[in-house]
């Protein structure tokens, strides 16, 4: 008992992953709050307005030349955005389900912290994967399965909120969550079954698989797979064209409609997790990872090296989220049965050709 | 009867995919956000004022200084919302303008009330009233929405025009009493 006491308290190892976990949470947190500002200020671009140009603080506007960029760019204003949820009264609306509407929120944002422990973001000079649970080869599997738990946690919004239009958005969210899962683990099936060797031990590896895209990438070999699963990918994170769950016009605000203040932004801090780690594994499995170009996997050398990879890591990235932000002005939403007609009538036969048609490639190369 | 019949043909595959028409769509917007904003950022910026312009309306002196309005109370009569209070008042025999008829004590008109109509502009007899460019006007009080004359007159300013319909009937008539003597 002692000991355990002593391992937990005094283990430097222990302090050492807390901290880690924290900082990459933190990061992640701050790139959502600046993907929100994205957001606003390319939809106002894409519509012609300037988009948020005035918030500021005296103690950075006194700044001479830096203080009124930031007020321009509007990078002060994810912080007003979220004291401003902070600050809001948090109402308990008397007709939910208090235990369950309370839990939601946090069933909703939990899922994308956790998926993040898998997320590799670069590779140091000795080789070491810059991760959070380094050595892991279960991967993708694992981010697949946790990160479909989100919607768990619209489901239980839409439930305990006990009124239709959250239920109505509730129930779309989890049928298109199934819907699109299916054409989405096919995709993948394809990369990792070219990719993977079947005697080689850490199959499902993410590491491995941006590895194995030292030379081309897998979006050049598998322009199928990689669209399929861009498409669900927009599906799974409920982002325009498929939101389905929130489709503000026909359901209010869908299963947020009964939430306000930090509860609401904790669901909206949750959705822009699920576009990042959607991206990131797009990113690693289509676009190489960390890789800079196809056909030139590493520049320069030692430390220099690993900050252009996680660089290009987060090129791809910001690119990535930007796109969400661009499709999303320029799709309009599809209605709820074409949404099922695309997942089941297409993107799934589409998705199975594929595999068969890599299947066949295969026996016949040997 | 010229009917013409319009050939619907099929889709191609290209389109029934929906990819050509997303990446034209995505270029349209991609060609949108490289515009320039068109956003007037409004207390820093302000608008372009059209000459013919209707806002609030005001009263006018003549080149001369002399203000115009004789205080007829036809823009009271006529103001739909009752926004005009006119208490008319004499004008003093020592005054260079004691020929001209009557000049208003007290000209007020309530900006709480005022719906810009125009009425009074139009049927001010002598030119007086106008609706000019001010558009935004604030308060803190009620009494602070109702333009006194002082005010009314400090907005409107001078009207150019060289009618000087008073003076010439007092030439007018300076000369009539002149011939019969």
């Amino acid at each position: 008992m002692e000991k355990i006491l002593t391992d937990l308290v005094l283990s430097p190892l222990w302090y050492f992953a807390v901290a880690r976990g924290l900082l990459v949470i933190v990061v992640l947190m701050s790139i959502s709050a600046y993907t929100v500002l994205l957001e606003r200020k390319a939809s106002a671009w894409i519509q012609g307005r300037i988009g948020p140009n005035r918030t500021n603080h005296p103690l950075i506007a006194w700044i001479p030349f830096v203080g009124t960029f930031l007020a321009k760019g509007g990078f002060i204003q994810p912080a007003a955005d979220g004291l401003k949820f902070l600050f809001k009264e948090d109402a308990l609306p008397g007709h939910v389900r208090k235990v369950y509407y309370v839990l939601a929120p946090i069933i909703a944002l939990a899922p994308a912290i956790v998926t993040l422990v898998m997320l590799p973001f670069g590779q140091l000079p000795s080789g070491q994967i810059i991760t959070l649970c380094p050595g892991a080869d279960v991967g993708v599997l694992f981010m697949f399965a946790i990160s479909s738990l989100g919607v768990y946690g619209i489901a239980l919004a839409g439930w305990s909120a006990n009124s239709k239009f959250p239920f109505l958005g509730a129930v779309r969210g989890a049928a298109q969550l199934i819907s699109y899962e299916l054409a989405m683990g096919l995709s993948v099936l394809t990369v990792f079954l070219a990719t993977a060797s079947p005697d080689e031990n850490n199959a499902l590896s993410l590491v491995s698989m941006v590895n194995a895209q030292n030379g081309a990438w897998n979006i050049l070999f598998h322009p199928v797979a990689a669209l399929v699963f861009l498409i669900c990918i927009f599906a799974e994170t409920n982002r325009h064209p498929f939101d389905m769950p929130e489709s503000e016009t026909d359901l209010v605000g869908g299963f947020h409609t009964e939430y306000g203040a930090f509860k609401f932004g904790i669901f909206f801090v949750a959705e822009y997790s699920h576009m990042i780690i959607g991206s990131s594994l797009f990113i690693l499995m289509f676009l190489g990872g960390w890789h800079i170009l196809p056909w030139m996997p590493t520049v320069g050398s030692g430390i220099f090296a690993t900050l252009l990879g996680l660089g290009a890591f987060f090129f791809k990235l910001c690119f990535f989220l930007f796109f969400f932000v661009w499709v999303r002005w320029t799709i309009p939403r599809f209605r709820y049965d074409q949404v099922m007609r695309i997942g089941w009538r297409v993107l799934l036969p589409v998705a199975v050709l594929n595999l068969l048609a890599y299947f066949i490639w295969y026996a016949i190369r040997g | 009867m010229a009917i013409k019949i319009v050939v619907r043909r099929p889709l191609t595959f290209a389109e029934r995919t929906y990819l050509p028409q997303i990446i034209a769509g995505l270029k349209v917007t991609w060609d949108n956000m490289m515009r320039p904003p068109v956003t007037l950022q409004y207390p820093d910026e302000r608008p372009a004022i059209p000459k013919n312009y209707r806002g609030v309306p005001t009263l006018v002196a003549d080149t001369n200084g002399r203000e115009k309005c004789v205080s007829c109370q036809l823009c009271e009569f006529v103001c739909p919302p009752k926004a005009i209070r006119i208490t008319p008042g004499e004008i003093s025999e020592t005054s260079d303008n004691a020929h001209v008829e009557k000049a208003p004590k007290e000209f007020e008109i309530n900006m709480l009330r005022c719906i810009y109509c125009g009425l009074c502009q139009e049927v001010c007899p002598e030119e007086a009233i106008f609706l000019q460019s001010q558009y935004s006007l604030t308060g803190l009080t009620r009494e602070s929405m109702v333009n006194n004359k002082a005010k009314l007159y400090e907005l409107g300013g001078t009207l150019p025009d060289n009618h000087h319909k008073w003076d010439k009937k007092k030439e007018e008539a300076e000369k009539q009493a002149g011939g019969q003597h």
